[in-house]
Order: structure tokens, then sequence, then C-alpha cells
């Protein structure tokens, strides 16, 4: 309970869902309840679920606006393949990689980053919240913040980026000529959900950024963003300090480059040994571990406004 | 009147130059974003030399101009018309419409005032960076670079007419979330922002650079690398005006209609 600076007992639950009407019908009020009992990541997830419930039915009211920005979605995520098409409709190989390997590459990336864009997307939103003074509503209710700032304004429609990569790595996998072996099948889901937390844990650390810098968000996106380009073309084109850069600095080189030069047969980017091919999870935990303690530096320092 | 219009104009500049932290968070991500793309350049001009009439050099440039002309022309929206927009919807336009200035010109204004902070605010540095982290094109003629900026403001000019059509469709529409995405869409594939237009395959190629966002970013980057001799300048020049002139008219009829047959939104 140390999460909460404000103490939980004290605070109505009552009406403290905010939101479009149509979210306060039926369960949040007393889904409140056992939230308070459990685990913080228990409780986190809770909440998390059901803010985002009630955005999601809230978006299903308007149905064919729902189907438009899903398709936007698709379509915009798309145009990073199509780049990628029009290169390869010039040239047979990028810096030494087939189209299939490069799709492979793409999709994998792309998924990983759908999913953490899908879960923690709503963060790069924060900092108008704390110029406005608005993530008050949010310190007062007896359920973990960043749950509820990561749900909040959730969009469905970013299942779009998702589809979109999933879609090309499993083109990229039926192109793909690769002796597979049960540790690589094995790696192929683990490295999935691991880049997904790791682009995470890279959002939370930019979100608390935020809290001393409101209109930063940008930063976070050149990581984000810029880390889901970079890792859609191989390693082999860039320069190598960059390379060195995403392995040791920003380790997004272990959301695919790292496990997925692995799958492909390839020697691993910037000279790393050989057993880090397998260290995606424990990166993934490192990250997250950071970012939680710079979510909760934030937090403490966090000043409503004055006006 | 003129005068009024220059002071929307500098109030513009002066507006955006207002969020410090936020230009540099934009800085950033363009230099960032330009390295990015310059390396997959490299990768792509080093299998094909030549492609598209660019040699590498030529291709990097237009990596950065991209970047420098991200902001400035609004290729990726994030200019004016979500405000535009948000005033259709909420019913405040109706202050806008008493007021005895004109709104389009007054909106006109306003955009070129940010133009000209973004150019100089989010464009000079990544730029810089660009010429000195890599090897770039730079104009051979000192007359090349008044030409490059007149391309620009056209180019910009033509984006505030897209985007204000735009803004317009919010009056039958109200919620214009819708068509500002296809039109960022159309913005982002059709400017060239992806990959430069004359890359593009066939009657797709013929296409692109023909339509209103070839003007955004492909014409000024062509203009920058000396691609047109003579008068084949006066006529990128010409294509820009037209397009301008065009869109600027075709909101112009938008604006009249909407005034003239809107309800204004209460609350």
């Amino acid at each position: 309970m140390a999460e909460h600076p404000v103490d939980a007992g004290t605070v109505q639950t009552e009406g403290a869902v905010e939101g479009p009407a149509e979210g306060r019908g039926d369960g949040p009020v007393e889904e409140f309840a056992p939230v308070l009992g459990g685990s913080l990541l228990g409780e986190s997830w809770r909440t998390y679920r059901m803010v985002a419930g009630m955005w999601i039915r809230s978006t299903m009211t308007y149905r064919a606006s729902f189907a438009l920005t899903l398709f936007s979605s698709f379509t915009v995520t798309f145009f990073d393949f199509v780049v990628i098409l029009l290169m390869f409709g010039q040239v047979r190989g990028l810096g030494g990689f087939s189209f299939p390997e490069v799709a492979f590459l793409y999709g994998t990336t792309s998924t990983s980053f759908g999913l953490a864009d899908l879960t923690m997307g709503s963060l790069q939103r924060m900092g108008r919240r704390v110029r406005l003074g608005s993530l008050d509503t949010f310190l007062l209710r007896p359920v973990p913040v960043l749950a509820q700032v990561a749900a909040d304004q959730f969009a469905l429609r970013r299942l779009g980026r998702v589809l979109q990569g999933l879609l090309v790595l499993v083109w990229g996998l039926v192109l793909l000529d690769v002796e597979w072996t049960v540790l690589k099948v094995l790696l192929l889901p683990v490295m999935l959900v691991c880049g997904a937390l790791i682009f995470s844990a890279v959002m939370v650390i930019g979100a608390s950024a935020l809290f001393w810098a409101q209109d930063a968000a940008e930063v976070t996106s050149s990581f984000t963003y810029g880390g889901n380009t970079l890792l859609q073309y191989p390693p082999s084109i860039f320069a190598q300090d960059l390379v060195r850069g995403v392995v040791y600095v920003v380790p997004l080189a272990f959301v695919n480059w790292v496990p997925a030069l692995y799958i492909l047969g390839r020697p691993a980017p910037a000279g790393v040994p050989a057993w880090t091919v397998f260290a995606s999870p424990l990166v993934a935990v490192v990250c997250c571990v950071l970012a939680g303690l710079a979510w909760r530096a934030g937090l403490r320092s966090y000043r409503s406004t004055g006006s | 009147m003129l005068r009024l219009y220059m002071t929307v104009a500098a109030g513009g500049f002066r507006r955006h130059a207002t969020y410090r932290m936020a230009t540099a968070a934009g800085v950033f991500t363009n230099t960032v974003f330009g390295f990015i793309l310059s390396y997959t350049y490299i990768a792509l001009w080093d299998e094909r030399p030549h492609l598209g009439g660019y040699d590498q050099a030529d291709a990097l440039a237009y990596v950065w101009i991209g970047q420098a002309l991200l902001a400035t022309c609004a290729l990726m929206g994030g200019g004016f018309q979500e405000e535009v927009m948000e005033r259709i919807r909420t019913g405040d336009i109706a202050v806008d419409l008493y007021r005895p200035a004109d709104l389009q010109t007054w909106w006109f204004s306003d955009n070129l005032g940010r133009s000209a902070f973004h150019l100089l605010g989010r464009g000079v540095v990544p730029m810089t960076v660009g010429a000195i982290a890599f090897d770039i094109t730079l104009p051979s003629r000192p007359s090349t670079w008044p030409a490059f900026l007149l391309a620009v403001a056209l180019g910009s000019i033509v984006s505030f007419s897209i985007w204000y059509l735009v803004a317009m469709s919010a009056f039958w529409l109200l919620d214009g979330q819708g068509v500002a995405q296809v039109a960022w869409l159309g913005g982002l594939f059709f400017s060239g922002m992806l990959l430069p237009l004359n890359v593009f395959p066939g009657a797709l190629g013929e296409v692109a650079r023909v339509l209103p966002w070839a003007s955004m970013l492909q014409v000024p980057a062509d203009v920058y690398l000396e691609k047109y001799e003579g008068w084949g300048l006066l006529g990128a020049f010409a294509f820009q005006g037209c397009w301008a002139v065009v869109l600027l008219a075709a909101g112009r009829v938008a604006q009249t209609l909407a005034t003239r047959k809107v309800v204004v939104q209460g609350g």
C-alpha cells in the first residue's frame, strides 16, 4: 500500500469513476472493493481492466467511427511496410538481408511495439494532465496511479498496429527458409512478450520524465517509434556505435535483433556473447524494475498546478 | 488590414516560440529519425546508386530536408486545424465569425507565423547536424538558397490550404477526426516523407508527383538539389503556386457555404 501517496482508506470510491456516461452503469463501483485487498500487481491489473473496459464500451457506442479509426491505424502502420516493399522493388537485399528476413525483423518488432502501444500508449499524453493538474483526480482514487494513467483513454484501435505486425510476421515466417529447432520455436513467443515489456518500460520511463518536463513527450517517441523503425531493419546497415548504443545503453536490441538473429542463424550484433540470445527476459525484468523506480520518483515529485 | 494580419502572423510565431521544451524535444526526435532514415537510405543507395536520379549524397540531403520540413510544412499535421475543428465543434467559431477579420486570412497569417518559427526552431538544427554527420549535397550556387526558401514558403501555403479544407469539413461533420486522419495518411504517403516520390514505381510515381502533396517536400527538395534549371525552376514554382491558388479558392468556397448555412453549436 506504500504505493499510494494518499491514504486509501479515507477516500470515497463511489462515483470516483470519471468518463463517459456509458461506462458508469454496471460493474465499476462494486469492483472497487476487492481491489483494496490484493497485491499491487493484481490491483493494477484489475484497475487497468476496469478503466480500459469502460473506454472500450464508450468507443463501441460509435461503431462506424471505431471501424474507421481501426482501419486508419492499420493503414498508417502498413505504410512503414510499404516503404520496405518499395525498397525491395528496387533491390534484392538490404545490408545482406533478404526480404523474408527483413519481414521477420519487421513483424517481430512491430508486434511487440504494437502490444506496448496498445497497453501503454496513453502514457505519452500524460504531460497534459500534469500541466492542467487533472492528475489529481487519479491520486485521490485508492488504486495504483500508473494503471489508471495507462488505461486512461484506452484506444482499442491501436489493435490495428498489432494485427499488421502479426500479418507481416506470418508472411515472413512462411517465406523464411530456417532450420527450426524446438528452442527457436519457443524463443519466438518469448521474444514477442519480452519486446513488448521492454517497449512498455521505455514508455513508463518516458512518462515519468513528464512530471518534470511536461512538453518533452516527443523525446520518448524517438526511442519508441524511432526504436521500432530502427529494429525493422537489419543491424548490419547501421553504424556500429549506434548498434552498441541500443545493446548497452537503451537495450532495445533485445526486443528482436539479438534473439531474431539467432533464429535466422546469423551472428549476434555488436559482438555480444552468444548466451545473450536468451537474455531478453532478464533485460525485460531489469527494464521494468527501472521503470517502476523512475515512476515512483516522478510521482513523488508531482506538485499539482497552482492555477 | 494588412497590419492586423501581420500582427496575427507575429503572434503565431511567438506562440509557438513559447514552447521551448517542446521545440527542443521535437528537434531531438527529428534528429534521431534523421539518423535512422539516413542509414536505411545509405543501404538502399549502396545497392542501387543513382536510384530515382539521386546519388547517395542527394538522398541523404533529402532525408534531412524531410526532417527539417516535417513541422514547417505540417507534413504530419500538428498545425492549426485541430484548434479550428475544436472551435467549430464547440461553437466558439461563432465568435471568430463575428470578428472584423476574415477567417481564412486570419488562420493563413497565424499558420505563416507558425511555419516560420518551425523552420528556424525545428528546421535549422537537424539540417546542420545532418550536414555535419553525413556527406550530404549542399547547393553549389548561392542563389539556390533563396529559391529553396521560396519553394518552402509555397509548400507551407499548399499545406495550409489542404488542412484548411479539412478543418472546414467539421462544419458539416462536426467530428472531423475521420477526415483529418485520411488527410494525414494521404499527406504522409504522397508528400514523399516515406520515400522520395521519384523512387515510387511506374504509374504510382507519375500520379504522386502531380498531386498537391508533392509541393510540400518533393519540390522544395528538388529545388535544393538543383534538379530544376532555368525555366524548369519557374515551372516548379508555378506547379506549387497553381495548387495553392486552387486549394485556397476551394477553401474560400467551403467557408462561404459553411457560414451561409451553418447552425452554430451551442451548449
